[in-house]
């Protein structure tokens, strides 16, 4: 029996994940654990998060998972990162006056307003409200086993405040935009996040989950 | 290429039952909130929003069973409503499997709630509900107030600069219904929707009043609302979300088909 650990530092629901696997999945084992051994036990390790990034970085310090992820994302067996899961994973966030993250991809983590720190503005003349909450259309723009299945321009399910801005754009698998055009999944080797929450995003969100449980990590 | 106009069913839940009735065909237990969200979830629903209306202690036990069944098969997001008073509350809906939880009256007689649930859980998970009447009379500035205890109970408090507020203490959306619209189906309350959609920066979900499809689009145009909340039109066959979503789109709104 193949197993998925979901990385628990104490922040968010993680519930919902855990029940989305367990559907498109119901003969692997989830175990929802922040203990270093079963995550390392696991085939496959995912990394959730809701909530203020400062707060989320301060549980995965104290609690050592980030050298879990450092171990998981090293030992090349499928990783996926969610929300702030995959915010994380870049290295610095503006959040809460500006955090430093676990610097496995480059790039900055900014808030949606425009240069003076105002609201953006669509083309349309419509005032953008932060969050960015509801269903937003996904474009690929890698061709990527964890896409299999999934039409390009998908809406999947988003609510958050800041978005990735990637410094390498060769890894970005998929894009979005919302007032300003930003980077919703990153992939690299055995690595994937998404801004987006696919436990949420209704049958594209389980085909994309479905797909991370078939996935033998190459890329 | 935009974000979409969410369309929200709201399902009043009693002791773990669906009340004011849903009538579906070919569903098998009407009165399980479960069922008709998975109904719901099937036809293209962007969120489902439960409100308990439960008044003891035992039914809101089941509440938080209701919401586990629901988050084990039903993969959008949930908001559940009524009775959240304490972080403690928020937690065990959350660990149960709600995505957000809405505050209503709690956040009158104690706004520092508000402040304490968003700095706890963040705002993403924290809808403020507001109950707006309108107060002003005809040929007077349009004023909207608080109301509490379903619409019974004035507070004197502006609706306008209450959202502002609560916008201010971490509320991550705001759930606007308009009361003296609610049930008549004579639409929103359009003047109430777009003075709070234009006075905050976070997204507002319209509610009370939609008797037809025209409703739902006039609350995205003119009242600027982020999403459409409304149960009857839905519950009783009346329309479906597919004929809903149809509709808003031929008429220019961004939506999830």
């Amino acid at each position: 029996m193949s197993s998925i650990a979901v990385i628990d530092y104490g922040m968010g629901n993680l519930h919902s994940v855990a029940k989305a696997l367990e559907h498109v999945a119901p003969n692997v084992e989830v175990m929802v654990t922040a203990d270093p051994q079963k995550v390392s036990d696991a085939d496959r390790v995912l990394l959730p998060g809701v909530g203020a990034i400062r707060d989320c970085m301060a549980e995965i310090r104290r609690l050592g998972v980030d050298q879990e992820v450092a171990d998981a994302i090293a030992s090349g067996k499928p990783f996926l990162g969610i929300c702030v899961g995959y915010q994380a994973l870049m290295q610095h966030s503006q959040e809460n006056g500006g955090v430093d993250c676990l610097g496995h991809f480059d790039g900055e983590v900014r808030y949606f307003c425009n240069e003076q720190g105002d609201e953006l503005i669509e083309t349309n003349g419509e005032r953008l409200k932060v969050p960015h909450m509801g269903w937003n259309e996904v474009r690929q723009s890698l061709d990527h086993p964890l896409w299999e299945g999934i039409a390009d321009g998908s809406r999947f399910y988003f609510v958050h405040s800041y978005y990735v801005d990637a410094a390498e754009k060769a890894l970005v698998a998929g894009n979005c935009h919302y007032g300003v055009d930003f980077d919703v999944a990153l992939a690299r080797d055995n690595v994937f996040a998404t801004q987006f929450h696919p436990e949420k995003s209704h049958t594209v969100g389980l085909q994309l989950l479905n797909n991370f449980l078939h996935w033998d990590g190459k890329f | 290429m935009a974000l979409a106009k969410r369309i929200i069913p709201c399902l009043d839940v009693e002791n773990g039952r669906v009340v004011k009735g849903v009538q579906f065909v070919d569903i098998r237990d009407a009165g399980d909130p479960v069922e008709v969200a998975k109904r719901y979830d099937e036809e293209g629903a962007d969120e489902i929003t439960f409100l308990d209306i439960t008044a003891t202690h035992e039914g809101r036990d089941t509440m938080v069973h209701t919401v586990e069944r629901m988050a084990s098969q039903v993969f959008i997001p949930l908001t559940v409503g009524g009775g959240i008073r304490t972080c403690d509350d928020i937690r065990t809906m959350l660990n149960a499997g709600a995505d957000k939880v809405s505050i209503n009256s709690a956040a009158v007689f104690n706004p520092e709630f508000v402040r304490e649930a968003a700095e706890r859980f963040g705002s993403q998970c924290i809808v403020v509900a507001i109950d707006a009447k309108k107060v002003s009379g005809e040929g007077e500035e349009d004023k909207w107030e608080i109301f509490t205890h379903g619409g019974r109970k004035p507070t004197g408090i502006d609706a306008v600069e209450w959202a502002k507020k609560m916008v201010d203490y971490g509320a991550g959306e705001i759930l606007l219904t308009s009361m003296d619209q609610d049930g008549v189906k004579n639409g929103y309350d359009l003047g109430v929707t777009r003075a709070i959609s234009e006075a905050v920066n976070v997204p507002v979900i319209a509610s009370g009043g939609v008797g037809n499809l025209d409703h739902l689009v006039e609350g995205c145009i003119e009242g600027k609302a982020d999403a459409v909340l409304a149960a009857s039109i839905f519950h009783f066959n009346e329309y479906s979300i597919p004929e809903a979503k149809q509709y808003m789109k031929e008429r220019g709104i961004e939506v999830r088909l």
